[in-house]
C-alpha cells in the first residue's frame, strides 16, 4: 500500500469538508486512518484532523491527493531515506538498513518507492535514475551501490491478518501439537488447496527423506499426479532414497514394507551411481531406468524439480546445485509465484524457503520435532499453520481427501 | 446608512474570457453599458445608501465588479488575491482607496487564491466561503482566522456560477435565496444546516443572474427576468427592484457584482464567535 500523511484544518466540521474527504478517500477504493483530531471548541475555533491516506497503487494514491488538496488538503512532508554507498563489492555500509519479508517502501527525493522484491535479511538498493529500490544480498553490492541507512523515510506494511471468513490461516501462530487431533485442520487445509489449485495458484512443497524412508512416498506421488505440486524443493538425499526405494525397494537400505528391516548404505551408493550413468533423473526417467517413486512422478508431470546440496551429499545427483549462493538465487526466482507452500520433514530446507516467501505465501510447516515446527511458523507468523506430527498420517489422509 | 463602492463603467468591455458567461465575439454596447449602470447607481443612491466611487482603470474592465475588490468587516479591508492574471492588475489600486479612505488593510498571504465579497458572504452569523473556481479553500482558513469568525466553507460545481454571489444571497431574516445545483452536495447540506429558510431559485432564472442582488434592510436590488423569485420574495415583505443587466451578464456578472459593502458586516455578532450552543 502507497500512503501519504495529509493534514485538514479550518472549520472542516462545520463546512462537511471532513467527512467530504473522508467519503472521497473511500469512494476512491483508498482507505484512511486519523491519526490526530482536534475538535474546535467556540464556534469561531478552527478544527484539524491528521489523516494517513492509503491507496493500492502509486497513481491512484496521486490522483486522489490530487483531489483532496482541492479541498484544502495539505500533504505532510516527510523525511527522504538516507543513503550511503557501499564501500566494497559484497559489503553494506555501516547501519544499513537490514529489510523483513513485508511490503517495504523508501521515501527517495519526496517521493515514496516499493522495494522489490520483498525479501528478508537483505540490505536496499537504490537506483536514482531509474526510480527503483531492490532488496540485495551481499552478493548483489557492488562498490558504490546506494544503500538506504537507518530508518528514515523506510515505511513497513505488515501484511494484515484475514478478518472475515472462516479460512484456516486467520489464527495467528497456530501450531497443532503432537497430542492434539490433526483431522479437522487437515480437512481444512485440503479444502484451501483445493481452492487454491482451482484459482491457479501455486503450491511449493519441501520435502525431506522422512517422507521416503516412512513409506510417505507414495502419497505424495498421488499429490502429484493430482496436479497439487507446482514445484518441489528437496536436497540431494531426498532424490537418493526416493531413487534407491525406486530402484532397489529400500532407502537407506531399510524396505518399508518390512518390519524392523535394518540395511546398509550399499543401496543408496548404487542409486546415485544409476542415476550419474543415465545423465541425470530426467534422463534415467526417460531410458526407463526410474519407472515409479516421487522424482519420478515429477518428471512424467512436468513439475519443476529444485534439488540443493549439502555437505554430506553422496554423487550427488547431476542435477543438483552445490554452489550455495547460486542455490539460494535459484530457489528464490522458483519461489516468486509461490501462493502456498508446504514444509514438510525437512527443517533445513524449510528455513530457508521460508525465509524467501512473501509474507502472502500460506505456509504449513509438519515435522515431528516441536522446534522445528516453531522455528518454520516463525518466519510468516500471520500466515502458517504448524503441525507437529510424522509427516506420513499427515501426507495419507491429506491425499485421501485430494487425491481420490 | 449602508456604504457601497461602486466603479464607473469606463473602460468596461468583454477584452478576454475567463469564465463561461464571457465572449470576445459578444461586445457589450457602450451606451448600454453606462446607461445600465447609472440605473443601478441611482436605485442604490436612493436607497439610503452612501455610495462611494473608485476611479477606473484603463486596461483593468473588470474593476467595474468592484465585489471582487475583498471584504470588509468594521474597518478592516481584505484584499483579493485573484487567480486569473488578466484582474491582478486592479489589487493595488482598491487596496489604495480602502487606505486612503481609512481602512486597515490585511493581506492575505499571496499564495491563497480569494476573490472578496464575490465569494464570502455573512449569512446571519455565519460568514459562509465559496471555493474551486476562483478562490483557494486554505483562504477561508485564514480569513476565518483574521476575523475571529465561524467560515463554512462550500464547494462550487457550476462553471456558470464561479463565484458563491452568483447563486447564494443572504437575507436580512436569517434567510437566503440561492440555487442549489451550484453547490455539491456537502456545500448543499452545509448551507441546509446553517440557514434554515432557503428560498429555491428555478435555473431559468438563477440564468438571468438573478442571485447577483443586492440587499439592503427590505430592499432587494436584482436583475431582470426572475418573476417567480420576485414574487416570493415580495410575499415575505421585501420590495423588488428589478434593473436590466443584460450587457454585464455578457461579463458574468450583475448587481452585486457591481457592489461592495463597506463593511460587509459593522461587527461581528457574538453568536458567530461564543460557544457553541
Amino acid at each position: 500500500m502507497f500512503s501519504e500523511t495529509i493534514q485538514l484544518r479550518g472549520h472542516i466540521i462545520d463546512s462537511l469538508i471532513l467527512p467530504k474527504v473522508l467519503d472521497q478517500i473511500l469512494t476512491h477504493g483508498a482507505n484512511f486512518k486519523i491519526t490526530e483530531i482536534n475538535i474546535g471548541k467556540k464556534r469561531a475555533d478552527q478544527s484539524f484532523a491528521r489523516i494517513e491516506v492509503s491507496a493500492e497503487t502509486g497513481e491512484a494514491l496521486d490522483e486522489l491527493i490530487l483531489r483532496l488538496r482541492q479541498q484544502g488538503a495539505e500533504v505532510l512532508e516527510r523525511a527522504n531515506a538516507q543513503i550511503a554507498a557501499a564501500s566494497a563489492d559484497g559489503v553494506f555500509p555501516p547501519d544499513f538498513y537490514v529489510t523483513t519479508n513485508q511490503q517495504t517502501f523508501v521515501r527517495i527525493d519526496g517521493k515514496e518507492i516499493e522495494v522489490q522484491p520483498a525479501m528478508m535479511d537483505s540490505a536496499i538498493a537504490v537506483d536514482r535514475k531509474r526510480g527503483t529500490a531492490r532488496a540485495v544480498k551481499f552478493f548483489d553490492v557492488r562498490k558504490g551501490d546506494e544503500i538506504v541507512i537507518g530508518h528514515q523515510g523506510v515505511r513497513v506494511v505488515p501484511v494484515q491478518r484475514a478478518t472475515t471468513g472462516t479460512d484456516v490461516f486467520q489464527f495467528i501462530n497456530t501450531i497443532v501439537d503432537a497430542d492434539e487431533p490433526k483431522s479437522a485442520i487437515i480437512r481444512e487445509l485440503a479444502g484451501e488447496l483445493y481452492r487454491a489449485h482451482a484459482a491457479k495458484g501455486k503450491i511449493a512443497v519441501v520435502v525431506g527423506p522422512a517422507i521416503v524412508r516412512t513409506g510417505a512416498g507414495q502419497h505424495l506421488v498421488r499429490l502429484i499426479e493430482s496436479r497439487y505440486v507446482d514445484r518441489l524443493f528437496a536436497g540431494n538425499s531426498f532424490a537418493a532414497y526416493d531413487v534407491e526405494r525406486a530402484l532397489f525397494g529400500t532407502s537407506l537400505g531399510m524396505n518399508p514394507d518390512l518390519a524392523f528391516a535394518r540395511g546398509g548404505r550399499e543401496n543408496l551408493i548404487r542409486a546415485v551411481n544409476a542415476i550419474r550413468q543415465a545423465g541425470g533423473i530426467a534422463s534415467a526417467v526417460e531410458k526407463k531406468i526410474l519407472t515409479s517413486g516421487i522424482m519420478h512422478a515429477c518428471v512424467h508431470h512436468n513439475i519443476d524439480i529444485v534439488l540443493t546440496g549439502s555437505i554430506r551429499d553422496e554423487g550427488p545427483i547431476p542435477g543438483v546445485t552445490t554452489d550455495a549462493i547460486e542455490a539460494q538465487k535459484m530457489m528464490r526466482k522458483k519461489l516468486a509465484d509461490v501462493t502456498h507452500a508446504l514444509l514438510l520433514a525437512n527443517i533445513q530446507h524449510s528455513l530457508a524457503v521460508a525465509s524467501m516467501l512473501a509474507p502472502t505465501v500460506k505456509t504449513v510447516c509438519v515435522d515431528i520435532d516441536p522446534s522445528a515446527v516453531e522455528r518454520a511458523v516463525g518466519h510468516q507468523p500471520l500466515q502458517s499453520i504448524g503441525l507437529v506430527t510424522d509427516v506420513e498420517p499427515f501426507l495419507r489422509e491429506l491425499a485421501d481427501r485430494l487425491a481420490s | 446608512m449602508r456604504e457601497l463602492l461602486l466603479c464607473p463603467p469606463d473602460y468596461y468591455g468583454i477584452e478576454y474570457e475567463i469564465n463561461p458567461w464571457m465572449s470576445v465575439a459578444h461586445a457589450a454596447e457602450a451606451p448600454v453599458v453606462q446607461q445600465q449602470w447609472k440605473q443601478l447607481h441611482a436605485t442604490l443612491s436612493k436607497l439610503d445608501c452612501k455610495v462611494h466611487l473608485v476611479t477606473p482603470q484603463p486596461g483593468l474592465p473588470d474593476m467595474v465588479f468592484t465585489a471582487n475588490a475583498g471584504l470588509t468587516v468594521g474597518r478592516k479591508f481584505i484584499p483579493s488575491n485573484f487567480r486569473h492574471k488578466e484582474r491582478a492588475g486592479e489589487q493595488p489600486f482598491f487596496a489604495e482607496w480602502m487606505k486612503q479612505h481609512g481602512y486597515e488593510v490585511s493581506w492575505l498571504p499571496e499564495n491563497l487564491y480569494f476573490e472578496g465579497e464575490g465569494d464570502a458572504l455573512f449569512g446571519s452569523d455565519v460568514l459562509f466561503c465559496g471555493y474551486k473556481f476562483r478562490s483557494d479553500i486554505q483562504s477561508h482558513g485564514a480569513i476565518a482566522e483574521m476575523l475571529g469568525c465561524l467560515a463554512v466553507s462550500v464547494e462550487l460545481v457550476d462553471a456558470r456560477f464561479y463565484h458563491l454571489d452568483t447563486c447564494f444571497c443572504p437575507l436580512p431574516d436569517g434567510g437566503a435565496f440561492w440555487f442549489p445545483n451550484a453547490f455539491d452536495e456537502y456545500g448543499q447540506r452545509a448551507i441546509r444546516e446553517h440557514v434554515t429558510d432557503l428560498i429555491d431559485v428555478a435555473p431559468a432564472e438563477a440564468m438571468h443572474f438573478s442571485c447577483n442582488a443586492v440587499v439592503i434592510e427590505g430592499d432587494i436590488v436584482l436583475p431582470q427576468g426572475a418573476p417567480r423569485l420576485v414574487i416570493t420574495l415580495q410575499e415575505r415583505g421585501y420590495r423588488c427592484h428589478e434593473l436590466p443587466m443584460s450587457e454585464f451578464i455578457k461579463a458574468g456578472g450583475a448587481c452585486k457584482c457591481l457592489t461592495m459593502f463597506m463593511p460587509q458586516r459593522e461587527r461581528l455578532d457574538e453568536r458567530s464567535i461564543g460557544a457553541m450552543e
